[in-house]
This record gives C-alpha cells, sequence and structure tokens, in this order.
C-alpha cells in the first residue's frame, strides 16, 4: 500500500485491486479510527477524509497500516434483484466486442452475480463487479449526451444501472423499471458498496 | 414562533446553504455545503445559531428580503455597496428590507437569520449541491423562508473585526498533490512560479483556470479517484481546475497540487478575471 497526500485533510491510499480497496474500505468502515468523515473506494485507491480538527494525517495513517482488511467482501451483503428488459441500444455491438451474440450477453449478464464495488460518478451510481465476469467492455468512443435513467450498462470489467438521466459514455444493454436513487426512500441508494445484485431478464418488452 | 422573511430578488445566484452532507460520499454523495466555510460559521456565531444552521449564500450582490416579522439577521463574506451594516448583527424589523447592492470585493456574501432557515433537508442537508442536483431549489423571486426556534442566546456582539475578502492577486499555499509525478518539472515550476487567472466558466463545483499549460510525463489513463475540497485536477488540455464545495467525488484526471485547507475559502471569494498566486509550502 502506498499512502499518497491529499490535501491537509485526506490521504489517499493506492492499493494493488480493487479486492484489496475493498477488504480495506470492510475493515475500515467496521471501525474507523478517530476523526475519519468519509471514506471513498475507487477502482485502485481508498481517500480517507479526516476532520483537522478531530485528528492529524499522521495519527490516521498509522491507524490505517495497522488495520488488517477483510478478505471475505463477497457472498456477504444485502441481495437486490434488478429486472431488466435486454433491448438497450448497443446490446449487439458489446456482444460482438464480447466475441458472442447478444442471447449470449444475456445468459452471462444474469448468470453471474454482481457485487457493489464503490459508487461514484452521480448519486446513487454503483460500479458492480463479478468473480466470473472477466470481460472488459472499451467505453463508447463517443459518450451519449443522454443516458435515459433505468439504463444496465457496461464498461470496463464494470456494470451499472444510470439513476437519473445524466451524460455518459458505457455501452447499453438494457433497462430497469426499478428505481436506483430515490430521495423519499430511507436509504436513498439501492446500490451501495457491498450489496449482492442479480439481474433478472424479463424478456421482451 | 416561526419568523419569515420574503424574497424580493435573488441577483445571479442565491442558494440555501449549510454545513453540508459529510458521512455519503462512498455513495457518490459529495459534501457540498458553503463554499467559504469561514464566512458561514462566522454568520451563524454572530446571530447564536448552531455551527451547522443553514444560511443564504449570495452569489455577487443582488439579493433583496422583506422581512415578514422581526428577524435577527446578519451578512457575511463579500461586503456588499448599500446601508446594511456588516459583519455586524442587527433587526430587520417586520416590514423592512435587506437590498444587497454589488460587492466592493469576494464574490459570496452569506446571510444568517437567528434560528436559521429551515427548508426541508435533503439526505441530512440543506445546502443547494449544484453538481448532483441534490437539496432545495436555488432561491427564487417570491420564496417565503422561514426560520427555525433559536437555540442559543445571542452573543451580543456588536461587530465582528474580520477583513473583507482580497481583491487584486491573491497568494495562496499548495502541497504536492498525489499525482504530482505524473507531471513534469516544468510543470510543477510553472504552477508554483506563474499566475493563473479566474475565468467566467467557474462555480461552486470550482475556479477553471487560465495560464501555463501543465504538461505531463504520464500520459496514461488513471483510474477515477476520490478527491476533496482544494484538488488542483488538470484536465487534457493543462489548465488546472480549483475544486470547490460542489465537486464531484471521484475525477479521472490527475490532481497535481492541494490548495492547503484553510486557503480555500479564500479561493471561493475569488471573481472571474482575479489572479492565483500558488506557492508551495511544506506539509
Amino acid at each position: 500500500m502506498r499512502v499518497l497526500p491529499s490535501g491537509t485533510t485526506a490521504l489517499l491510499l493506492e492499493l494493488d485491486d480493487l479486492d484489496e480497496v475493498l477488504g480495506l474500505y470492510a475493515a475500515l468502515t467496521d471501525n474507523p479510527p478517530a476523526g475519519v468523515v468519509d471514506l471513498v473506494p475507487a477502482a485502485r485507491t481508498l481517500l480517507v477524509m479526516t476532520d483537522p480538527s478531530a485528528t492529524s494525517l499522521s495519527s490516521v495513517a498509522d491507524a490505517v497500516r495497522r488495520t488488517t482488511p477483510h478478505h471475505d467482501r463477497f457472498g456477504s451483503g444485502e441481495l437486490v434483484e434488478v429486472p431488466v428488459t435486454y433491448d438497450g441500444e448497443d446490446l449487439e455491438e458489446a456482444a460482438d466486442l464480447l466475441g458472442c451474440d447478444g442471447a449470449e450477453l444475456v445468459r452471462r449478464h444474469t448468470a453471474d452475480e454482481w457485487t457493489v464495488a464503490f459508487c461514484g460518478f452521480v448519486p446513487g451510481f454503483g460500479y458492480l463487479t463479478s468473480q466470473t465476469w472477466q470481460s472488459d467492455v472499451p467505453r463508447r468512443s463517443s459518450p451519449r449526451k443522454k443516458v435515459p435513467p433505468g439504463s444496465v450498462a457496461l464498461a470496463g470489467e464494470f456494470s451499472g444501472v444510470y439513476p437519473r438521466e445524466s451524460p455518459g459514455g458505457w455501452q447499453l444493454i438494457g433497462r430497469t423499471k426499478l428505481a436506483i436513487f430515490e430521495l423519499s426512500r430511507d436509504p436513498a441508494t439501492l446500490l451501495r458498496p457491498g450489496v449482492r445484485v442479480r439481474f433478472v431478464d424479463e424478456g421482451s418488452p | 414562533m416561526t419568523r419569515s422573511v420574503t424574497v424580493l430578488a435573488t441577483g445571479a445566484l442565491t442558494t440555501v446553504q449549510d454545513a453540508g452532507r459529510p458521512g455519503q460520499a462512498a455513495l457518490g454523495i459529495g459534501r457540498s455545503g458553503a463554499c467559504d466555510r469561514t464566512s458561514y460559521r462566522l454568520a451563524n456565531r454572530l446571530v447564536g445559531n448552531a455551527p451547522d444552521a443553514a444560511v443564504l449564500e449570495v452569489t455577487f450582490g443582488g439579493l433583496q428580503l422583506r422581512a415578514d416579522d422581526d428577524v435577527a439577521i446578519v451578512t457575511t463574506g463579500a461586503r456588499c455597496q448599500g446601508s446594511w451594516p456588516h459583519n455586524a448583527p442587527s433587526t430587520l424589523r417586520s416590514g423592512e428590507e435587506l437590498r444587497l447592492g454589488t460587492p466592493a470585493s469576494g464574490l459570496r456574501t452569506y446571510v444568517a437569520v437567528r434560528g436559521g432557515f429551515v427548508p426541508k433537508p435533503v439526505l441530512g442537508s440543506r445546502s443547494t449541491d449544484v453538481l448532483a442536483g441534490l437539496g432545495p431549489a436555488p432561491v427564487s423571486t417570491g420564496d417565503v423562508l422561514t426560520t427555525g426556534e433559536p437555540e442559543f442566546p445571542a452573543p451580543g456582539i456588536d461587530v465582528a473585526p474580520v477583513a473583507d475578502p482580497e481583491e487584486g492577486d491573491v497568494l495562496v499555499l499548495v502541497v504536492p498533490g498525489p499525482r504530482r509525478d505524473w507531471f513534469t518539472d516544468e510543470a510543477w515550476a510553472s504552477l508554483v512560479g506563474r499566475a493563473y487567472e479566474v475565468t467566467s466558466d467557474s462555480n461552486r463545483v470550482g475556479l477553471r483556470l487560465d495560464g501555463e499549460p501543465l504538461e505531463r510525463v504520464r500520459t496514461d489513463e488513471l483510474p477515477s479517484e476520490g478527491m476533496v475540497r482544494g484538488a488542483l485536477q488538470v484536465p487534457p488540455s493543462g489548465k488546472p481546475v480549483l475544486f470547490l464545495a460542489d465537486h464531484p467525488v471521484t475525477g479521472g484526471y490527475p490532481v497535481i497540487a492541494y490548495v492547503v485547507d484553510h486557503d480555500v475559502d479564500r479561493c471561493a471569494q475569488l471573481r472571474p478575471g482575479q489572479c492565483l498566486l500558488l506557492r508551495e509550502t511544506a506539509v
């Protein structure tokens, strides 16, 4: 682990891979060092934000180095079923990129159990990974200005669901009517880090 | 007793702001909150509010309010032209109006009333996050803003002797960021040696700066990573963006440096055309 400076109130921890990030994130969430106000897991890094009036960066760095990561992040979180109509505009193109047809892509996408690794981009957007999904789908060469809410998409090693209309460069393979981010609900974010996700094929519209 | 003020004019942009939404960044929800936290805290203190009470953040003056009841009120931050005493709590009598002209210096004025403003909180905060689209809608003409119950005694301060926001070039301290080594030494020398001008394409998300482009030694793609307020992120143009209250939680461009936390609030008072002199300090 490399501990990189990130201003006078935060540390950026650089780790070898996503599993290490999530193992450390889980351990620090369960047992946060004094003065830590926010943790932001991402693909290779974990940002630790502190309240400078309550702690110092060096004591937080020490506490982080003493923390033992959890290694059982898969298979323990709440399970959410996401019903999907697989009629996305990029379904066939994404299948081509993976060397299969649309039906096979849907079979693989629904066969895997996904886990929300981290959130970002817009409130409620979860980056989902799967232990068995080994495909790497490039982003669209030119992003769309408007992606409809509920769009189910692929990019890199990740799958995700757009919580609301936004610009986006991921390959759209389907859509769900499930509310991904709903302010009247507590928690508002359905796909939180650690939540397990199974996509269910709803068939043709 | 519930009191209220009625909005007669908003200026360019007036939003409700409080201490923001800490603790939710892992859900992709940023901190947001007042851009100039120092002036925000002062405003609440001067009217005896809780430190996280909601105030109005007025961008480049122009706010006009009419009191529907007697309200204790104060303005801090950018001092606006007009007869209203600044950094000095006073009572706006029922029917009286507060009219903020344009600021003599600085950009953001904070207006606190005793008891705080109490629109419905969203995810634990009354702050408007302009990037994420969370929180109350920006304040508009005709809005009736009610106040909460005071929690603490009024402090009885006549005036807080604080300096007005700076005019002209502003010197702030920076420390190397997590991706300093993605940039050439020439880029670093330029960043901490030359002046960078605040452009008009700036807002609560960040200040877009214009100046010598910063050249990278590494051109591969950076997996998105978390950032905090004060980050100097460098997009492909090479011209840095200084992130403020409503910055995205994660970003995919390298952060070359951070403005030290204490100096970020002064940056939130910069207007387009002012220059930032970023100078390196030890952590």
